[in-house]
């Protein structure tokens, strides 16, 4: 009896590959996330987790709907639909009512996102489009801030987070200014520790610096973050601050209080590092960080707004077609005289 | 920096594959019987096909002429054994189409013995008369390109070859068989490469080899004589540290400028297969008639280095290690990162065949692509500092002329790009079809 040769494949070299894939990276931001996230809960108690989740079901919702049938489940299933609303979450302050988060969710990925192509197409950072549609839509209630520790411990819901759609929501007895909003208009200091546990007002995730610094190392040592993004931004930033700390100590923020207080750490850690927005090249990337410092100082210092992070990153991300254009590195051979 | 990237040994980017080497490394090579049928294909090195010179019921013996050089970018070829031509006629190659080959029945009772001083004296021969021998006895590089090695000894006038590189970086995975030869046959690879380095009149020789084959360093080093001006490089392990020009760069620091030859930068680089065939012809008379070939990967029964008479079928080769083991999905001709699928069992051995890898389902598994999202990986993988990440979007949407901008014709095909790629997009796949469809276009007006 003649043995059958086996059907044998074509599949073209390389056969090998290393092991990381698309949705494993992005469940690597999404770990890089979770202390920070617990942070929040710890300090926002349940209206935190009320409002990841509306983030996260708008997002999710959005990108279910508006995939094409054959594709609905692993749009879903590569997790960028949750990282996406996780990370709008953070931006969020603790009192937004939840259907506006869960609207800002929707329109993070529906605008921010789907229009574009989907996945790796997309010009601006989707959960950054959620927040500034927020930001362009509901003025007050995004910038209405309340202090850490509600009152009535764990599960005490800040009531503006249960207002129902379309009615002006309460605010609540507690509030409290965010670290840079104190500092731009009442030129008040937050201590320094604070700012680096979080113990302040402020949105949800850009409350504790060294959590989210623990988060960036991870996926540094994982691969899955161009460390020169956030090392320039924050680089510039304490450059720009002590050079104005220069000129008058008292009128400009000190260089670590610029980098603990607000969004910076989780912008320039996690939101200008998103691959797809971001420049590929290397030199693309110290250009792309240093303009995002240098407008996140401009707008903190010499703007209209306590914050400027947002901004500065959307600016940037308009910017990267052109940056990776003219930054591609020069190729192995070229330039270099015949002769050695 | 220059004294830092110098004291690593490497060039820049590139990737670090498994290297999978533990089924044979250690396994002594071994002589693979011979079969009855040998089909040996006229075009199994790059350039022209050879011209057949027998015709079918010509008895040949082993190492006989058969073919001669059909240009001057083209070699000659030889019996692998002693017998009757059987058929000078289309046979089906590696890559799946029909070409010229001739047909050889071996003769069951043959001794299957080459003379052994077929060769001319390679010392009194002009450089000239030695490219030409270099020529006729049909070698080609050995490390899987076959790219005919006297076109790489013909220097033009005014090029001095001060270098003569001696590649034993054996980068893709699986593959043994230079450092199986390094192992075995020092003698021999010092012997070929004192005869190429006095042809050329070069300086100095340097082997370079990887460092994950220390007995290799170790043994080439016992063996070294005060009066051969011979070095030994230890390079990182690091894919692909064979390529020519990143072997350059990994020993002596240089750029090899693009679109110019290692001689540009007085550098010879050959392959160790390559230099021992050099030996074996020149000093024992064999021209290029055998290989040695690793037999590996999850899919073998008894993985193997071994010397086959070229033109032996896969069949005879995967027969003699014990045959396929049940789960076998796809055989790899080459290395796993630049070799080619072969779609039977019935394709011969080629001159630059250095491996049959035999592959299962976890290499093969269909691996589900995902959008790119230009996390940057394979611009850091590329040891060209190309854009593959663009050069794949571009090849996608058709826009191949723009691909010349981003410099697609700098591309090797080495594949870091696609082993790194993390949404597994075929990159290489990719720039190859832009890079065919640019080049067919060119070919009417040419």
């Amino acid at each position: 009896m003649k043995k059958r040769d086996p059907d044998l494949l074509l599949f073209h070299a390389p056969l090998l590959r290393q092991g990381m894939t698309t949705p494993k990276a992005m469940r690597d931001v999404i770990i890089a996330l979770l202390p920070a996230t617990g942070a929040s809960l710890w300090y926002f108690g349940l209206s935190a987790a009320l409002l990841l989740g509306a983030c996260i079901a708008g997002a999710v919702l959005a990108e279910w709907l508006f995939a094409d049938r054959a594709s609905r489940g692993e749009s879903l299933r590569d997790a960028t639909g949750i990282l996406t609303g996780l990370l709008l979450g953070l931006t969020l302050p603790p009192g937004l009512p939840l259907w506006m988060a869960f609207l800002g969710g929707f329109a993070g990925i529906a605008l921010g996102k789907v229009i574009w192509g989907g996945l790796g197409h997309n010009l601006f950072n989707p959960a950054l489009v959620g927040r500034a549609f927020l930001l362009a839509t509901f003025p007050i209630a995004m910038t209405t801030w309340v202090s850490v520790y509600p009152e009535g411990g764990f599960f005490d819901v800040y009531s503006s987070n249960l207002a129902l759609p379309f009615m002006q929501p309460q605010v609540d007895g507690v509030s409290a200014a965010t670290p840079l909003g104190l500092f731009k208009f009442q030129q008040e200091a937050t201590p320094l520790g604070d700012l680096m546990v979080g113990r302040i007002g402020g949105s949800l995730g850009e409350t504790s610096g060294l959590l989210l610094i623990l988060g960036g190392i991870y996926l540094w040592l994982r691969r899955d973050l161009d460390w020169r993004i956030p090392v320039s931004i924050l680089g510039t930033v304490v450059l720009f601050s002590a050079v104005l700390g220069l000129f008058d100590a008292e009128r400009f923020p000190a260089p670590l209080f610029s980098v603990f207080s607000g969004g910076l750490l989780l912008g320039a850690i996690y939101m200008a590092t998103d691959p797809v927005t971001s420049p590929v090249t290397p030199r693309g990337a110290w250009i792309f960080g240093i303009g995002t410092g240098v407008l996140v100082m401009l707008i903190r210092v010499f703007g209209g707004l306590p914050e400027g992070v947002m901004y500065a990153i959307l600016l940037m991300n308009a910017a990267t077609p052109l940056i990776d254009r003219y930054t591609q590195p020069r190729v192995f051979g070229h330039g270099v005289e015949k002769k050695p | 920096m220059k004294a830092f990237r110098l004291l690593r040994r490497s060039f820049e980017h590139g990737v670090h594959p498994a290297h999978h080497k533990d089924q044979t490394e250690n396994l002594p090579i071994q002589r693979v019987p011979f079969g009855r049928h040998f089909i040996m294909p006229l075009g199994q090195h790059i350039g022209v096909p050879s011209r057949a010179v027998v015709a079918a019921g010509d008895a040949v013996e082993r190492g006989q002429l058969i073919a001669e050089p059909g240009g001057f970018v083209s070699t000659a070829l030889h019996s692998p054994v002693k017998g009757v031509v059987s058929k000078v006629g289309d046979f089906r190659g590696v890559d799946g189409r029909y070409a010229p080959a001739i047909a050889i029945e071996a003769d069951p009772f043959a001794t299957q013995e080459v003379d052994p001083d077929a060769a001319p004296d390679w010392r009194s021969l002009s450089l000239e008369a030695f490219i030409e021998a270099v020529q006729m006895a049909g070698i080609v590089g050995m490390g899987g390109a076959a790219f005919p090695s006297h076109v790489k000894l013909s220097v033009p006038d005014g090029i001095r070859i001060r270098h003569l590189l001696i590649n034993g970086a054996e980068c893709e995975p699986y593959l043994t068989t230079d450092h199986r030869l390094m192992v075995e046959r020092p003698e021999a690879l010092l012997e070929g490469a004192e005869i190429l380095r006095q042809k050329l009149g070069a300086e100095e020789t340097v082997i370079g080899i990887e460092a994950n084959k220390p007995d290799a360093i170790e043994t080439i080093s016992r063996h070294l004589s005060p009066d051969q001006p011979v070095r030994i490089v230890k390079l990182k392990v690091k894919y692909p540290q064979g390529a020519e020009k990143m072997m350059i760069k990994s020993v002596f620091g240089t750029e090899v400028p693009a679109g110019r030859l290692p001689r540009d930068v007085e550098v010879n680089v050959n392959n160790v297969g390559t230099v021992v065939a050099i030996a074996d012809y020149f000093l024992r008379g064999m021209p290029l008639i055998e290989r040695v070939v690793t037999v590996a990967g999850p899919g073998v029964t008894y993985p193997a280095n071994l010397i086959v008479p070229l033109g032996t079928s896969v069949r005879d080769v995967v027969g003699f290690c014990g045959g396929l083991k049940p789960g076998t999905r796809e055989i790899i001709m080459g290395g796993p990162m630049m070799g080619r699928p072969i779609a039977s069992l019935d394709v011969p051995v080629l001159k630059g065949c250095s491996g049959v890898l035999v592959f299962t389902e976890e290499q093969t598994a269909r691996r589900k692509e995902y959008p790119c999202i230009r996390c940057g990986r394979c611009l850091e993988a590329c040891p060209y500092f190309l854009n593959p990440s663009r050069l794949a979007r571009l090849s996608k949407a058709r826009m191949f002329d723009e691909m010349k901008d981003y410099n697609v014709f700098d591309c090797v095909e080495c594949g870091c790009c696609t082993f790194a790629c993390p949404s597994n997009i075929p990159i290489v796949q990719l720039i190859r079809t832009a890079k065919d469809d640019l080049n067919n276009r060119k070919e009417p007006d040419a």
